[in-house]
């Protein structure tokens, strides 16, 4: 018994405990001077403390996280993503609560941090290690791996300020990416750098996270999640909405997301005041105009947009286009840069417009649906980048390691 | 392999600086104080130089206003001796508290990003300082040459009050390093207060002009180390021990009140900086 307690016991990597955190909003100023303080006084003198906004940006968040396990937190913006990161982290104390993590913990929530412009490449390697945990020793005998994974040996005494962005990055990662650390916590580290970087980052990702370190990974990028992680948080309004296996958690965060019954929650409906009208947020159908998020390879999709005009606006400009894990744009669509567009450049009331994708070129994956409405001068109505989501599934047949951007089956026939 | 076990909870205790805790991030504090010196030095022309220039431009022009014009004795030595040993340490004190105070505003990214003992950051800033004191302190060889003053065995002390000086930079800096988080002012209070301090603080006269205030003059704690720093380099001079006293007393309450002040807001800094 003894001994199969203490297994439990050190199996366990991360437990965090009835966590919340409580923000004060309502002070006006980030930066309150001496003046406000006094001039607050004869008022707090007269009608007691001044009450303000409470705010709980996370309220009795609780789970357990394995030894090896690779956990993404996923959320909408604001859901206390970040803040949970960041108490893991340290960089902020839970109002209420307790963790206790197993081993040496390392933070990546952004690279670079504390790069100084004026030091050259080799000192900086040096400083910013010594910021994120590394020991001077541990740095001298991974300098050379460093350097290497960086690319900018050439640069290694000219100062930071010289360096193009992308060798800053480069080196940046190359010093976090040698940290060694039982836990890591990552915050979008992928969303910096060109989309060959953001390949690399993410490689070096798989490979710690399949090197049996424990991750914790925040991100907004869900393909970027799914790919790499075994287990997910779910995290809405500061609440725990679930946490399980990725593939569960993932499929019903997509649903909720992509929710049908957009008019009853208001997060998912969205207006213009300006040009008054609403409109759902887009939905996709299948050929049997049944709603899903998620096809199978091959299937005929489209994405629907569902408006109620009040008033006449002209010349509206719908666009969207897909995403892939790595920030890679694969198209952009709108909706006049179709000749065979039948869309009336006049719309009011109730109007549906379909945009039908022949989906057989796209590789199965998740896909992040930025869209967005402009006006005739092209100026933007309407745009959000992290709501809609697709799903494709690899066809059942798939040859493993197909890879390629683009998916082509070609026309194979006997002549 | 030792396991190590973090353990993150609301503290709400007291605390004072928690050495054990601090240890582990020694490399990190040299870490801080390498950069902010080779940035310096790297940023400006003649480097070092300006370690030296400041205090010596400045006894300079209160050798010539306040001890030829005003004819301001120094106690025994020569008037242009006698204000650069104050000014000497003078420089470092001032600029040390002026340096960590703003010190977390400065970094802010640091703070929003990646954990470590925050308190490493205004106790780097009050370090850079000390090299400046050695580069000035050469200036103060050539005059004792030149002046043809022995140092006694007290110079042996000098470090002692070099201590202290740090102590006392490192505990105001700590109430104004934390205060400046929250409160912009102090960035503009505090080169005010530091030119009013100049005058309450015997570095350019001897605290023997005002034998009536001397007790109120000890009050604050730069009077006993600046005195003492002083006579201990000179030799001519007695040292004043019930001032330096005194002094220390000062020094160690503000050094843990400020400590348990910084400890006590730190865990907000990630929230409002």
């Amino acid at each position: 018994m003894r001994i199969l307690f203490k297994g439990n016991m050190s199996d366990i990597a991360i437990k965090v405990e009835n966590i919340s955190k409580k923000y004060q909003i309502g002070e006006n100023k980030n930066f309150p001077t001496l003046r406000d303080k006094l001039m607050e006084l004869p008022n707090r003198i007269f009608k007691g403390p001044r009450k303000n906004k409470e705010f709980w940006a996370l309220k009795d968040v609780s789970f357990e996280v394995k030894q090896g396990e690779v956990v993404g937190i996923i959320g909408r913006n604001g859901a206390g993503k970040s803040t949970l990161l960041k108490i893991l982290a340290r960089i902020t104390e839970p109002t209420s609560g307790k963790i206790t993590m197993y081993g040496r913990v390392a933070s990546m929530l952004e690279v670079g941090t504390g790069f100084n412009q004026e030091l050259t490449g080799r000192e900086n390697i040096y400083l910013n290690g010594a910021i994120i945990g590394m020991k001077r020793a541990e740095i001298e005998k991974k300098f050379a791996d460093i350097v290497a994974f960086s690319g900018v040996e050439k640069f290694l005494d000219t100062p930071v300020k010289h360096y193009s962005s992308g060798m800053y990055v480069r080196l940046a990662f190359a010093v976090s990416a040698h940290l060694d650390a039982d836990i890591l916590l990552v915050d979008e580290v992928l969303a910096v750098g060109d989309a060959e970087f953001q390949k690399k980052c993410l490689g070096k990702m798989s490979s710690l996270a399949n090197s049996g370190k424990t991750v914790i990974f925040v991100s907004h990028n869900i393909g970027a999640i799914k790919s790499l992680c075994s287990h997910c948080l779910w995290i809405n309004n500061g609440v725990s909405v679930m946490y399980g296996f990725t593939e569960q958690v993932m499929s019903s965060y997509i649903q909720s997301v992509n929710k049908l019954d957009i008019d009853k929650s208001k997060n998912s409906s969205l207006s213009s005041t300006k040009y008054s009208f609403t409109m759902k947020m887009p939905y996709w159908v299948d050929d049997k105009n049944k709603v899903t998020y998620s096809y199978n390879y091959g299937q005929n999709i489209t994405l629907r947009f569902e408006f109620n005009f009040k008033k006449i606006v002209e010349n509206l400009c719908i666009g969207y286009s897909l995403v892939n894990q790595y920030g890679e744009k694969l198209f952009f669509s709108h909706s006049i840069d179709d000749h065979r567009s039948n869309i009336p450049s006049r719309l009011l009331g109730k109007v549906v417009i379909d945009s039908a994708i022949d989906i057989g070129c796209i590789p199965p994956g998740t896909y992040q649906v930025p869209f967005g409405l402009k006006n005739k001068q092209g100026e933007a109505i309407i745009y959000s980048e992290k709501d809609v989501f697709l799903e494709i599934k690899p066809p059942k047949n798939d040859i493993d390691g197909r890879g390629g951007t683009f998916w082509y089956t070609g026309n194979w026939k006997i002549k | 392999m030792t396991e190590q076990i973090t353990i993150i909870k609301p503290t709400s205790k007291l605390q004072f600086i928690n050495l054990k805790e601090l240890w582990p991030y020694r490399e990190l504090l040299f870490s801080f104080v390498k950069r902010d010196i080779q940035v310096r030095y790297r940023q400006t022309v003649i480097g070092g130089l300006w370690a030296i220039i400041q205090p010596l431009s400045t006894m300079v022009i209160f050798s010539f206003f306040f001890g030829r014009l005003a004819g301001i004795s120094g106690g025994g030595v020569p008037y242009p001796i006698f204000s650069y040993a104050g000014l000497l340490l003078w420089t470092y004190f001032t600029s040390a508290i002026s340096a960590s105070s703003a010190s977390m505003v400065a970094s802010s990214s640091l703070i929003t990003k990646v954990y470590f003992p925050r308190i490493i950051i205004p106790i780097s800033a009050t370090m850079t300082g000390l090299i400046d004191y050695l580069v000035a302190s050469i200036v103060l060889v050539g005059l004792m040459l030149y002046y043809q003053i022995m140092p006694t065995a007290y110079i042996l002390l000098v470090p002692v009050t070099l201590l202290l000086t740090w102590m006392l930079a490192m505990g105001m800096g700590f109430w104004l390093s934390a205060m400046n988080v929250k409160y912009r002012d102090i960035g503009y209070i505090l080169p005010f207060f530091i030119q009013l301090l100049l005058f309450v603080t015997p570095v350019i006269y001897p605290s023997s002009i005002a034998p009536n205030f001397k007790f109120l003059l000890s009050l604050n704690p730069m009077t006993g180390i600046i005195d003492a720093h002083r006579a201990m380099i000179l030799g001519g001079l007695p040292i004043n021990w019930g001032s330096l006293a005194i002094s220390t007393v000062l020094v160690v309450v503000i050094l843990l009140s400020g400590s348990a002040y910084f400890k006590s807001v730190e865990k907000y800094f990630a929230d409002i900086i």
